[in-house]
């Protein structure tokens, strides 16, 4: 990103296509004279999830210059307007007021779970439709409301409980949990534990681990002998120490089945020094970053239009590995926009409540160019979407598919119908 | 595990811990002690020596070792260089008023994250260690590496430790500290002194970077918790004693580690937050510090 | 009486541009002068009585979830949950000050930081009750005063909080107590001699100053709908800090000035360039350098005596 530093740029208007270069190439195009859509981008350009933010903006622009080339949204073109939010939620609110300010007919795009739950009021106040890329259950379980939205990315609850018939089946049933000491910790150790129970297995030892430790080594010792998968999943910069530490800690010596969330190494580069002994490992992926036998040609020119080569890393610099398995999300999230206004008859940001309308009468997405990562369900009452999940393995450095879950995997009762709130 | 394996393994963590967080509050003790500076970038400073030496390394070809031998040689330095143009720049004018002077390194924490994060990008890299040694104990495995990380520190700490007591450095140095305007009397160019002083702060806090980041990765934010951590050392040491600052990282890198056995690690944290702060309270000129 | 003539005339013209601005405006003057009352109390201990503490985020904190606990689990409406805020953060001041009082300079500075991270980790512990890092979600806005749309009563709350701020405060520094908390900061030795108990009198300024911040967080949750424990991270201590230091220590109006300022900073930053660290860096340093007393205070020593 070097050559953004103090180029008057980011907030500027970003166009897939200037009107005058749509016009010549279109002969007979009207862009020209219809007033662009504006859709608000809260993003993560610092502060801790910058390196998803980074990934989640090339997401956006790749799939903007998609539908803009396909004839953007209703026949108008489509703009961005990028605004950080420093991974906060005191300025993601601040953020979700300037962009409502700036004219945007939407908001989408942000990931983590403090930012949404500081923002979705404020979006709700001004009535304008909020669309978040972040996995949280915070959506599903009633906590936010009417305009605040998930089409992109299913939630944790959902992920994690798909996850558990396959690890009862084939790595064992005593598990042992190492997760972050916070909310998003608590999610993955509330639903895991109910999940596995319910396959007849169990959790002998809960390790909850404090956000601001930086070395792990000396909670190893607590993850009792008798073990039989050792489920982790960590975030922030640390991660990578936290699987290097186990690596170090088992050594040659007997060690359980080990699996992961792929959260412990986004933006990770599985070949990193250190991490030889992740070997034969398994991790929860959303979506396979390195290339797997059989692509759907969705995913091929998705991959090609954000940039990502076969192994996960962008194409123009092999040291810098994708969010694969989250950044799908912004892709999605932006042909379902184009989808749920089309549905609409979107005109104007009058018809914002037509669009959270048209999104929560959506039931099912299918795999398409639009839904690389394959196709949804989507629950309209709890404003949350429901896909497929994989579990890799990671067999000579590379991360390789050995189980898909089924939608139904990870469905759970409905805890809130939005639909029965007033706007 | 059983306690005795459990109270080796967490000694050794300590010992990393501790080793590392001396050098670190050392190099701001040094600063504080001499310039009255309370230094809120040191932990950029920190950061700053990581981040160059996944630069160094990833640009010195050959096997490992080679690559951080050149880091350690090189990432401090250009550290050193960093603070130093700060101080000249900044810090001089300033007349090193204490309330100016923390604004002034809140300010260059941000500008150094911000270039970090441009220049470096918003990501954690890891560096390769100089040799991948395990040791395998009978219950569990340990990285050889981190072994040579507490010899590491002890050895530079050392030569700190001869360099402020033996050489004419050193004693120029103390002097100033002890009193500047005698010391400018004296014809000790205090503005040399300063900047150098500030820069060997900066410096060290770059060296345990350095030796830590094959353990830890680079990232823009990482400079946080050793500064913080760094404080508190240098607080409970004794404002500008060394080896109050050495033995107060000591106390720290272990009471951390051996609370967490026993407590939720959040509550451990909890606990030892507010110990530390009493003994503040309670004596507030540090374990190893004359009455103020 | 001059002196409260000028400060009325800035609540007036305060009040109207809260009137008549368009409603993104207003709100984030509202934000603003909700800032502004942390600011004016982090005045209170830091520009008149020379307390250099980096915990003013427990006390902000502690108004946050002193309001929005009692709101969430037993259905307290916004205003005396307000009140409960404001007493929550004169409290932990008065705790945090008995103890941390007894140390000075640089140790008071790392005690107050210790027990302000000590505050945000028992938040995160707490996690169950207080949403820990994802934070709650407060009520809609239409609830904070009834009969009022959410945008009024926004308005009506921010400025009605900072006006009584500013007034008090003003109060505070013109009577006794103010001219010895400042005699405090200028040579502790000497006013101990001529009668007065430092230890009483820093502790009252922590206190008021703590009321002030704890009035602050709560109002801050109320009026923007959520409460999360990011609100007690060292940040929060340190924009108080910058705040006060921005639009000059020691002035009445400077606080409100500087938060003002560094809104808009932060914002502009934003529309001009992605570094926006940068911008920030550089402006705080060119500040220090060339208006260290801050925008109000540069501007009295320069000639404009009168600048309260």
């Amino acid at each position: 990103m070097k050559k953004d530093l103090l180029v008057p740029s980011r907030r500027s208007v970003l166009k897939g296509m200037g009107a005058g270069l749509a016009a010549s190439a279109f002969p007979g195009y009207t862009w020209a004279q219809s007033a662009p859509i504006k859709l608000g981008f809260q993003l993560h350009r610092t502060g801790i999830g910058a390196a998803y933010g980074r990934w989640y903006e090339r997401t956006a622009q790749a799939a903007l210059k998609v539908v803009n080339d396909a004839g953007g949204i209703g026949g108008r073109p489509v703009e961005i307007l990028f605004e950080d939010d420093a991974t906060d939620p005191k300025r993601g609110a601040e953020v979700v007021e300037k962009l409502a300010n700036d004219g945007c007919d939407l908001i989408f795009g942000p990931l983590f779970s403090h930012v949404v739950i500081g923002s979705a009021p404020r979006a709700g106040e001004l009535k304008i439709p909020y669309l978040v890329c972040s996995e949280g259950y915070h959506v599903a379980s009633g906590m936010l409301n009417r305009w605040t939205l998930q089409p992109g990315i299913t939630d944790v609850r959902s992920q994690v409980s798909s996850m558990a018939p396959w690890v009862a089946a084939n790595l064992g049933k005593k598990v042992t949990m190492v997760y972050p000491d916070y909310a998003f910790g608590y999610d993955h150790r509330d639903f895991f534990t109910e999940a596995i129970k319910a396959q007849g297995g169990e959790v002998i030892a809960q390790i909850a681990i404090p956000p601001t430790e930086t070395t792990f080594t000396r909670y190893l010792p607590q993850i009792p002998a008798e073990t039989e998968v050792l489920y982790h999943v960590m975030v922030g910069p640390a991660v990578l120490t936290f699987v290097k530490e186990l690596g170090d800690f088992y050594g040659s010596g007997a060690r359980p089945q080990i699996f992961g969330f792929i959260d412990s190494l986004e933006a990770v580069d599985t070949a990193s020094p250190g991490l030889e002994f992740l070997e034969g490992t398994y991790f929860w992926e959303a979506m396979n970053r390195v290339k797997q036998d059989g692509q759907t040609e969705a995913e091929t020119a998705y991959r090609a239009a954000v940039g990502v080569d076969d192994t996960g890393a962008s194409v123009t610099d092999a040291a810098d590995v994708s969010t694969y398995s989250h950044m799908f999300s912004v892709w999605e999230t932006l042909h379902t926009i184009k989808a749920g206004m089309e549905a609409a008859g979107y005109q104007s940001t009058a018809d914002r409540q037509k669009f959270v309308e048209a999104l929560e009468a959506m039931t099912t997405m299918a795999e398409g160019p639009g839904n690389p990562q394959g196709d949804k369900v989507f629950n309209g009452k709890t404003h949350q979407v429901f896909g497929h999940q994989n579990i890799s393995q990671v067999t000579g450095g590379k991360l390789l598919r050995v189980h898909r879950t089924s939608i139904e995997d990870g469905q759970y009762a409905d805890a809130v119908d939005y639909t029965t709130m007033s706007f | 595990m059983s306690f005795g394996p459990f109270l080796l393994l967490a000694v050794m963590e300590s010992l990393v811990t501790a080793a590392t967080l001396a050098l670190t509050a050392v190099g701001l003790s040094l600063v504080f002690g001499t310039m009255r500076v309370v230094n809120v970038a040191h932990g950029e400073f920190f950061m700053l020596g990581a981040v160059l030496a996944w630069f160094v390394t990833t640009s010195v070809g050959g096997p490992e070792w080679i690559g951080f031998v050149a880091a350690l040689a090189l990432a401090p330095l250009g550290v050193a260089a960093v603070a130093a143009l700060a101080d000249r720049l900044v810090l001089k004018r300033l007349n090193y008023e204490p309330e100016a002077t923390i604004v002034a390194t809140i300010g260059l924490l941000y500008i150094l994250q911000q270039a970090a994060l441009t220049f470096y990008g918003p990501e954690a890299r890891p560096v390769e260690p100089p040799f991948n040694f395990r040791i395998q104990f009978p219950w569990f495995g340990y990285s050889g590496y981190k072994l040579f990380v507490i010899f590491a520190a002890i050895a530079v700490l050392l030569a700190v430790w001869w360099g402020l007591t033996r050489s004419k450095a050193g004693l120029i140095m103390r002097a100033t500290q002890v009193d500047r305007d005698t010391a400018r009397a004296f014809g000790i160019n205090v503005d040399r002194v300063y900047a150098g002083v500030f820069a060997l702060g900066a410096a060290l806090a770059a060296i345990a970077a350095v030796l830590i980041v094959p353990i830890q990765q680079a990232h823009y934010l990482m400079g946080g918790e050793p500064l913080l951590l760094a404080f508190i050392t240098v607080i409970v040491g004794g404002l500008g004693s060394l080896r109050g600052t050495v033995i107060a990282a000591l106390v720290i890198g272990l009471s951390d580690g051996l609370i967490a056995f026993f407590y939720s690690p959040t509550l451990a944290k909890i606990l030892a937050t507010l110990l530390v702060a009493l003994v503040l309270v309670f004596r507030p000129q540090g374990l190893f510090g004359a009455k103020a | 009486m001059k002196v409260w003539i000028a400060h009325l005339a800035v609540l007036a013209a305060l009040a109207v541009l809260l009137a008549v601005l368009p409603a993104y405006h207003a709100t984030n003057l509202a934000r603003i002068l909700t800032l502004a009352v942390f600011a004016t109390g982090y005045n209170l201990a830091f520009g008149y009585t020379g307390l250099l503490s980096l915990g003013h985020a427990l006390f902000f904190a502690a108004g946050v979830y002193g309001a929005a606990l009692p709101v969430t689990y037993w259905g307290l409406s916004p205003l005396p949950a307000i009140a409960l805020g404001c007493l929550a953060g004169g409290g932990m001041a008065a705790m945090v000050g008995l103890l941390a009082l007894r140390t000075a300079g640089v140790s008071f500075m790392i005690v107050t930081l210790m027990f302000a991270q000590a505050g945000y980790l028992t938040l995160l512990y707490f996690g169950q009750i207080t949403g820990g890092d994802e934070g709650l979600v407060m009520p809609d806005a239409t609830a904070l005063i009834p009969g009022l749309s959410p945008d009024t009563a926004r308005a009506v709350i921010a400025f009605a909080l900072f006006a009584l701020a500013l007034v008090l405060s003003l109060a505070v520094i013109r009577s006794r107590l103010g001219r010895v908390m400042v005699a405090m900061r200028e040579n502790e030795e000497r006013s101990r001699m001529l009668g007065y108990n430092p230890f009483t009198v820093k502790l009252t300024a922590l206190v008021l100053s703590g009321l002030f911040a704890g009035a602050a967080g709560a109002g801050y949750a109320l009026l923007f709908g959520y409460a999360g424990a990011s609100f007690a991270t060292i940040q929060y201590s340190i924009l108080p800090m910058l705040y006060v230091l921005m639009g000059g220590a020691g002035t009445t109006l400077g606080p409100l000035l500087g938060t003002a300022a560094m809104f808009y900073l932060v914002d502009g930053a934003a529309r001009i360039t992605t570094a926006t660290l940068l911008v920030v860096g550089v402006a705080l340093v060119l500040l220090i350098l060339f208006a260290p007393k801050g925008i109000l205070g540069t501007l009295r020593e320069r000639g404009a005596r009168w600048i309260p």
